[in-house]
């Protein structure tokens, strides 16, 4: 292995190049610097405490412990998912929806993924568990939050052309049909784009981290393949699911369209 | 044939209604009054309350979008989800025969929708009802922003639905209107029937 270790002063010399971004946006007058600090101060702040974690955890392989990592990543994923919303519902519902289409499609994949093709002994294993979650989870939350994001949206915006529908007797799978076909598209489209460009224009994260790592290429790209797939999947699934419980709750039995189960919301 | 009692919601009622096959009834009043919110009631796209039947048969006993097909409601603003008109249609073939009947071009269906105008939206919307044969139809404003000439077509065009069995209950401000239709008058006020014309 030809693994190199990186010194804390190697972090803070590229740093310098946040800080260059920081120091155009001040002289621009972009007014963002304080967003890229925070955000960078985040990053930083989260990693390192994940990694304390992580360690922790690998150390005890313990099935409750790692469940337990499991469920806060899936919380915080879900919160994540609600906050990017420029529409949401009354109530709790857009972090229940959000979570509830992560969970499933989070837990589905990535079991899957350990009992069948890693398959780590045990197979809960928190070495493997928590990293493939990770990637699932981070590249779900984008598509779970970008297709209820476009439905939430354009339902507001066709309300006219879905209440004409449902006054045909249309029933509310049928009406809402053009508008899930978009969200889910637009929920898809970023780990379509990854799969398209993979290789030729980007080179993706985890595979990259295995070659810095020392490991054959050909073995790293077999890896990032799988993750793709299993990434992939987790967004259909998730974005699916995230859709059509939003259809459930944006109608209701009597495929009555229930925009007054959004947030009244002043532009 | 279609027999209204107690029906409430915000805004609305609690309204008795009935009207019989062949029948039609004018709901008239000011703005804001409730005539759209009973109409849309009726067609339960609103959560609302009482006991609406038609034929005897409940309307919580009929799925709803079996309901609105049996009775339809026409919006005052039509809704368009495809970008050409005849995907809009389940039957073609018969709306095709309607559009001469109410000043239409023959090709009309093959129109992209961002091309039409709002009154030929208009007709457009109440043909793609009554091509869906409902039995009771609730017309809100069915001829507003239409010329004379179109007006009378529309006019025309109810009295053959109804002279054919059909039901209607129209929003209008047009007193004229209501008269040459022949319509029992109901006139909306609060949110509430007050029997007889204004």
């Amino acid at each position: 292995m030809n693994f190199i270790s990186l010194g804390y002063g190697d972090l803070v010399l590229a740093s310098l190049l946040l800080l260059f971004s920081g120091v155009l946006s001040i002289r621009l007058r972009l007014g963002l610097e304080k967003q890229i600090g925070i955000a960078a101060l985040r990053m930083v702040i989260q990693l390192f405490l994940i990694g304390m974690v992580l360690k922790l955890l690998f150390q005890s392989v313990s099935p409750l412990w790692t469940a337990i990592a499991a469920a806060v990543m899936v919380g915080f994923a879900g919160r994540e998912a609600a906050a990017r919303q420029t529409r949401k519902f009354t109530g709790w519902w857009t972090y229940g929806l959000g979570t509830s289409s992560l969970m499933l499609a989070g837990t589905i994949v990535t079991v899957l993924a350990l009992t069948t093709q890693i398959r780590p002994d045990p197979w809960f294993d928190p070495r493997f568990a928590i990293p493939i979650l990770g990637m699932i989870m981070g590249n779900t939350m984008n598509g779970v939050s970008i297709g209820l994001d476009r439905l939430l949206g354009e339902a507001v915006r066709e309300k006219v052309a879905l209440e004409a529908r449902l006054a045909l007797g249309h029933d509310r799978t049928r009406a809402f049909r053009p508008l899930v076909r978009n969200a889910v598209r637009a929920g898809l489209m970023n780990i379509i784009n990854a799969m398209s460009a993979a290789g030729l224009v980007s080179l993706p994260g985890m595979m990259t981290g295995q070659i810095l790592a020392g490991i054959d290429p050909t073995e790293a790209v077999k890896y990032q393949i799988l993750i793709m797939f299993l990434i992939a999947g987790s967004t259909g699934l998730g974005t699916l699911a995230a859709v059509m419980f939003a259809v459930r709750r944006l109608t209701d039995s009597r495929h009555r369209l229930r925009l007054d189960h959004l947030r009244v919301q002043d532009v | 044939m279609l027999s209204i009692r107690n029906l409430s919601r915000p805004g609305l009622g609690p309204v008795d209604l009935s009207l019989a096959g062949g029948e039609i009834a004018a709901l008239t009043g000011p703005s804001g009054a409730g005539k759209s919110l009973l109409l849309r009631a009726i067609a339960d796209l609103d959560p609302n309350e009482g006991e609406v039947r038609l034929d005897g048969e409940a309307r919580d006993d009929i799925p709803a979008p079996a309901w609105r097909r049996r009775v339809s409601y026409v919006a005052a603003e039509s809704g368009w989800w495809a970008d050409v008109v005849i995907s809009h249609f389940e039957n073609p073939a018969a709306a095709i025969r309607m559009l001469p009947d109410l000043g239409l071009d023959e090709g009309a269906l093959n129109w992209p929708v961002s091309r039409l105008s709002t009154g030929e939206k208009q007709r457009l919307a109440l043909i793609r009802s009554v091509t869906l044969k409902p039995k009771v139809m609730l017309l809100d404003e069915p001829t507003s922003g239409l010329d004379d000439d179109s007006k009378s077509r529309v006019e025309k065009v109810l009295n053959d639905l109804v002279a054919d069995g059909m039901s209607l209950l129209i929003v209008t401000h047009d007193n004229a209107q209501a008269k040459r239709l022949k319509a029992s008058v109901h006139r909306v006020e609060g949110g509430r029937l007050v029997e007889g014309p204004s």
